[in-house]
């Protein structure tokens, strides 16, 4: 098999990591191109990500590729109790590449070892978002120049944030320090801080950040979910700790800049929003360019 | 008079003597082993008094040899397993299982949102640690350790 597919960030090597991010400057620099021209790319979406889809479906029609597929499992064939082996074996006739959202963890993977075509992983349940991780580290980089030994806070939900487990993982490559804010119920799990330590990387817990805040080089931002809490008193308790307010800025590196996965419900304060070191909404820009790459670079076409 | 009956249970000439399997994973072995699936002559005792494993199995089959990723694949169930090689009556060599790098459809997986557990897939694993066995699912990447383990 030579095909190539994204289903883990772990797929990548550092090496093509950095490869990627290069790309994703290129076509930063010049986004509309003809380079998909004549394929045809499936955007299977078994649960919706409006964000997601639309994000992928512009970097692909930037490229001047077409997309079939769907936009949530009630209106495929999923409803008629299809499995997913026949749905990939099925699509993967009718196009060059498959991109893939599913509840089901776990589900890209197979989805690539069935498919002929490559398949990226627009997230599988909790388990990987390999797309939103690089579009993450596109961020990083192009804001402070460098991958290389950043403070690194992430703040919110440890517990079960996907992105920042991907991050993390991704980050670990670059002697980067990391800053873990959040509430105890929804702190980042040991076996991360086992991987850390195996690594020599330096990180500290903390349960409210306005004391370190000037430290950091990158906030990066999660939401705090009320039903992530089996007390709800709990909740209550700290659901002000993690919100993010212009005024708590005032002290914090030029150099830095708040990024967040999107959506935002209340943990950034929209006070936030006109001050420069916000990022997270040309974050989300980012993430067309670097599709464009992982796209590319996947269909061997750069 | 009439001689009291007696299943001798013979020797055997060629073959392989599966001992130390712990009592309650007897059967689960068999299934592992295909042993149910197969016409060569088998024995197995059950319920044995054993000092190290409270009460433990043993197989012996005529005329069949393993190779090691086969006979390891039972180390899960297993894992005090010794196996004793017989040629002509004789033990020609000793061994015991060792837990392979790679689980392939013999473990469930742990995480009830895997795929695994929706779709029929075969499970595949990672041997991430050997000692207190944990399996690292190549679908779904969630730990599967020892305690919560089940045999499918």
């Amino acid at each position: 098999m030579n095909k190539k597919s994204l289903v883990s960030i772990d797929d990548l090597s550092t090496d093509e990591m950095v490869s990627i991010l290069d790309l994703a400057e290129e076509f930063e620099k010049q986004p509309s191109q003809t380079l998909l021209e004549g394929k045809v790319i499936a955007t299977l979406f078994f649960e919706p990500s409006t964000r997601t889809r639309l994000s992928f479906e512009s970097a692909i029609s930037r490229l001047g590729g077409k997309i079939v597929g769907f936009t949530d499992a009630s209106s495929s064939s999923v409803t008629k109790g299809e499995t997913l082996n026949d749905t990939i074996r099925t699509v993967t006739n009718y196009c060059d590449m498959i991109v893939m959202r599913h509840p089901i963890e776990g589900s890209a993977r197979l989805a690539s070892e069935i498919a002929d075509v490559p398949v990226i992983n627009a997230g599988d349940g909790a388990n990987q978002h390999p797309t939103q991780t690089m579009l993450d580290l596109y961020s990083i980089r192009k804001t402070q120049g460098s991958l290389d030994k950043l403070n690194l806070f992430l703040v919110g939900d440890l517990k079960y944030g996907r992105t920042v487990h991907s991050l993390l993982m991704a980050m670990s490559r670059w002697n980067t320090t990391f800053n873990f804010i959040s509430p105890e119920e929804l702190r980042i799990p040991v076996e991360y801080k086992l991987y850390l330590d195996k690594l020599g990387l330096r990180y500290y817990e903390h349960s409210d950040f306005t004391e370190i805040i000037k430290e950091a080089d990158i906030i990066y931002m999660t939401r705090v979910q009320k039903e992530r809490f089996s007390d709800p008193m709990e909740y209550e308790k700290v659901k002000n700790v993690y919100v993010l307010r212009n005024h708590m800025l005032r002290e914090t590196k030029e150099n830095m800049k708040i990024l967040h996965p999107l959506p935002r419900v209340n943990e950034i304060h929209t006070d936030v929003d006109m001050n420069e070191k916000s990022y997270y909404f040309q974050q989300a820009l980012n993430g067309v360019y670097t599709r464009q790459a992982i796209i590319t670079r996947l269909l061997n076409l750069k | 008079m009439k001689e009291p009956k007696q299943l001798s249970v013979s020797a055997i000439e060629n073959g392989t003597v599966i001992d130390h399997i712990p009592a309650s994973g007897l059967f689960k072995v068999i299934q592992i082993l295909g042993l149910d699936k197969i016409n060569n002559q088998i024995t197995f005792g059950t319920n044995l008094e054993s000092k190290k494993l409270g009460r433990k199995a043993i197989i012996k089959l005529a005329g069949i040899f393993f190779e090691d990723d086969d006979i390891n694949r039972i180390a899960l169930v297993a894992p005090d397993a010794k196996l004793n090689i017989i040629r002509g009556y004789e033990v020609v060599e000793k061994s015991v299982v060792r837990v392979p790098d790679e689980i392939i459809g013999i473990a469930r997986c742990v995480n009830p949102k895997c795929i695994t557990n929706f779709e029929s897939v075969t499970t595949r694993f990672k041997v991430v640690s050997k000692k207190n066995v944990a399996l690292k699912c190549h679908y779904c990447e969630k730990i599967t350790d020892q305690e919560h383990m089940v045999i499918l």
